[in-house]
């Protein structure tokens, strides 16, 4: 049919030299928008969101929030105390050190977990407006910042009835949990872009954040682990350990909330310069993060 | 920052292309097991070099068939997908419309649920807060502000999500057709909402399959087919090249079919005739014996055959004084009429009906091939009614009728299979087809036997 292979040419009006002032042609979405309040405005209003949703949401509303890692805490806390394994119990303010753990990880995988799945879970906003397509990820680790602000507040409570005293070193803290939310942000893009491309990236995953709870020495002390003989030399487990930057960050935690007693991250891993391994992961993960969720953004809505 | 001198949309040359996996590979298992498959892909390409400007102020529509590519083009244009070359320039604060309350959360509150749409959609919050009151007022929710919209009509939620799009104040629009669903009543709601935006001065690009809102609303309009521009311009000139594409790809449609048939097995070769040269078949001829057997098999209601030069706009009955009518008694002179509005010139066309009862039989085959087959010419846009009146002697039943017009000797042009139908009433019922006036007289006596003798 004559009439479907009609090619009408562009409007002549329209010539080179007359969109020359029509600016920039628009380039389709990307992870950060043209307008840098748009990205922060829509990211805080889609995590104020999600934080309401938990809080009305339920009966018990935010109790379970903080009832989660209180009832996981009594378990652990139970069983280590009582076990002849549990070197760690003879730390100073052991409870406190071993909730804040349990926060610490809750975030940890509640910003890389819930990010994984964002940008399909938020499938109908990415395929229905342009928008700053990274504001999907980041609102997943605002909310969860949101919540390890309140759930750090019986850590506090621990600490302090066990005897714990304010120190100067709590002003780290703040610091140490921005670092671990820019590796949760790095991770989150990482994850939600493959997530959208294989679907098994979430098994995958699961598994990943099963094994960090268990090594990062989230309920014994990585420092009483006896060192392994690798083809002749030994080998320290925590010095290995210590690589995984949340392992670090967790240390250092420790070292400046809980007790000075705790080993900061650098001594735990066995110097300064050892310390630079887990900081180049993160800044890897934050990096590589950012540039392949940048390289997909654009394409994302057509692959949901 | 909106200049009125420049266009507000400019597309240029867009092309865009989609790749489509033959093989879907989705997870990491079938990737490893077939390190070396590369699947290999289908390229879809949906827009292939459309180009155009929209003035300011005007109310631009996109149209064209599923899979034309015009939704692609709303979503390059709305800024969701990229293009792969050319170039779209915007120039003012533009909104897309492509869902109404997207984003919506059934279990916030109206409150939260509008701040949060009017942010998706471009308000800072601050705005949207500001703005806020005036949304609940428009949208007639103030008691119910703080309900989950869970336990929201979708009355109520339309209103809702409605009254924020429009407050978010964009100097050009881009609406998408999904807006134009719901009720009449909203529907009337959202076209004089139109007219407002219109009147205000915005610029509107709307996306629809709707010719009626087109030719309603629009200054100008684009027609898409196979990622090209097909017409651009006048909105009743697109419109019509719209049906056009429609009927030539349903007529292409059904050769296509018959042709399969064909060369699937000879018993149903008679079916291809359907398409191609079934013309003189309306015209006159009875033989439309070869359809029955399709005909018997599949519902035929409404489907529609012919290259779209001439459109039957509508068909009724009338009774023997000349009123409409969808009851007729038997034994009474009817008539049977359609509206024709001719596309293209066409010379001495054919216009049939053939009309069947409820078992199909046929029952009348009327056209103009024998009485008047040089009718003349008819131009485009002109309007006929042609009417075939006849002697109702059919027995009490229903009936379909199937209108056609055909090109002399030639292919449809439009052809509605079993378009309308009509119930004949009798007083008596007989198991014949037909009522036959007849007369039927008893001779009995004398008048028999002179009759014999006669005879004899």
């Amino acid at each position: 049919m004559s009439a479907t292979d009609t090619h009408i040419e562009p409007d002549t009006e329209w010539t080179p030299a007359r969109l020359e002032g029509l600016g920039r042609p628009i380039k389709g979405p990307s992870a950060l928008g043209s307008q840098p309040g748009r990205l922060w405005h829509l990211t805080w209003a889609l995590a104020k969101t999600e934080f309401k949703l938990a809080f009305f949401g339920s009966a018990l509303g935010y109790l379970w929030q903080l009832m989660r890692p209180l009832l996981l805490f009594g378990v652990i806390y139970l069983v280590i105390s009582h076990s002849k394994l549990a070197a760690g119990s003879h730390q100073p303010h052991f409870g406190a050190s071993l909730l804040l753990g349990i926060v610490l990880f809750n975030f940890f995988s509640e910003s890389t977990g819930g990010g994984l799945s964002s940008l399909v879970n938020r499938e109908n906003l990415v395929r229905k407006i342009e928008f700053p397509r990274l504001a999907v990820p980041l609102s997943i680790v605002v909310t969860a910042l949101m919540n390890l602000s309140l759930n750090l507040m019986p850590v506090l409570l621990f600490l302090l009835i066990d005897g714990g005293t304010p120190l100067w070193s709590w002003f780290e803290l703040p610091l140490l949990v921005l670092i671990l939310a820019l590796l949760a942000t790095g991770l989150g893009m990482v994850l939600s872009v493959s997530y959208v491309r294989y679907r098994d990236v979430r098994p995958i995953w699961e598994v990943v954040l099963q094994m960090t709870f268990y090594a990062s020495g989230i309920f014994i002390a990585i420092l009483t682990l006896a060192p392994v003989e690798v083809f002749g030399t030994n080998v320290s487990i925590a010095h290995v350990l210590m690589a995984n930057p949340f392992a670090a960050l967790l240390e250092q935690a420790r070292h400046v909330f809980i007790s000075s007693s705790y080993p900061s991250a650098a001594s735990a891993i066995g110097g300064v310069g050892l310390l630079m391994i887990p900081i180049a992961i993160a800044v890897v993960a934050l990096v590589g993060g950012f540039l392949l969720f940048d390289h997909e953004a654009p394409r994302v809505a057509e692959q949901l | 920052m909106h200049q009125s001198s420049l266009p507000p949309v400019v597309v240029d040359r867009v092309h865009k292309r989609f790749e489509i996996p033959r093989e879907q590979i989705s997870t990491l298992k079938e990737r490893a097991l077939h390190p070396l498959r590369r699947g290999g892909s289908d390229t879809l390409h949906a827009l292939r070099g459309v180009s155009f400007a929209v003035e300011p102020g005007e109310f631009f529509g996109i149209v064209g068939r599923n899979g034309s590519g015009k939704s692609t083009l709303l979503k390059c244009l709305a800024g969701i997908y990229s293009v792969d070359s050319g170039s779209i320039y915007i120039n003012g604060r533009m909104s897309t419309f492509i869902e109404l309350g997207v984003g919506f959360n059934p279990d916030l509150p109206a409150r939260d649920n509008a701040l949060l749409n009017a942010t998706m959609l471009g308000l800072s919050p601050r705005e949207a807060r500001r703005r806020f009151d005036s949304v609940i007022d428009f949208a007639e929710l103030g008691e119910f502000v703080d309900l989950k919209i869970k336990n929201y009509s979708s009355g109520m939620l339309v209103r809702l999500a409605f009254a924020v799009m429009i407050h978010v104040d964009a100097e050009i629009l881009l609406i998408d057709e999904v807006l134009a669903v719901g009720d009449a009543a909203f529907q009337q709601k959202c076209y004089d909402e139109f007219e407002r935006i219109r009147a205000s001065g915005a610029t509107v690009l709307l996306v629809t399959h709707d010719m009626g809102a087109v030719q309603r609303f629009c200054n100008r309009a684009l027609l898409l087919e196979h990622g090209r521009t097909v017409e651009l311009g006048d909105p009743e000139h697109v419109g019509n090249r719209y049906l056009e594409l429609n009927f030539s790809q349903h007529a292409r449609q059904v050769e296509h079919d018959a042709a399969e048939v064909e060369e699937a097995g000879g018993q149903a070769a008679d079916a291809a005739s359907l398409g191609r040269d079934a013309g003189a078949e309306a015209a006159g001829g009875d033989g439309e014996a070869d359809a029955e057997g399709r005909q018997l098999e599949e519902p035929t209601e409404g489907r529609r055959v012919g290259d779209g030069r001439a459109e039957i706009l509508e068909g009724w009955f009338e009774d023997e004084h000349g009123a409409r009518a969808e009851v007729l008694p038997t034994g009474h002179p009817c008539t049977f009429a359609a509206r024709v509005r001719f596309r293209e010139d066409i010379e001495n066309p054919l216009f049939g009906i053939n009309l069947q009862n409820s078992a199909r039989d046929h029952m009348l085959s009327a056209s103009n091939l024998w009485s008047d087959p040089r009718c003349g010419v008819f131009h485009a846009d002109e309007q006929v009614v042609f009417r075939v009146r006849f002697l109702n002697v059919l027995a009490p039943d229903r009936y379909h009728v199937t209108p056609a017009v055909a090109r002399h000797g030639g292919a449809w042009i439009d052809r509605r299979e079993r378009m309308i139908s009509v119930v004949v009433t009798g007083t008596h019922t007989t198991d014949a087809l037909l009522d036959l006036p007849y007369e039927l007289v008893i001779e009995r006596g004398s008048a028999a036997a002179a009759t014999a003798e006669l005879v004899g």
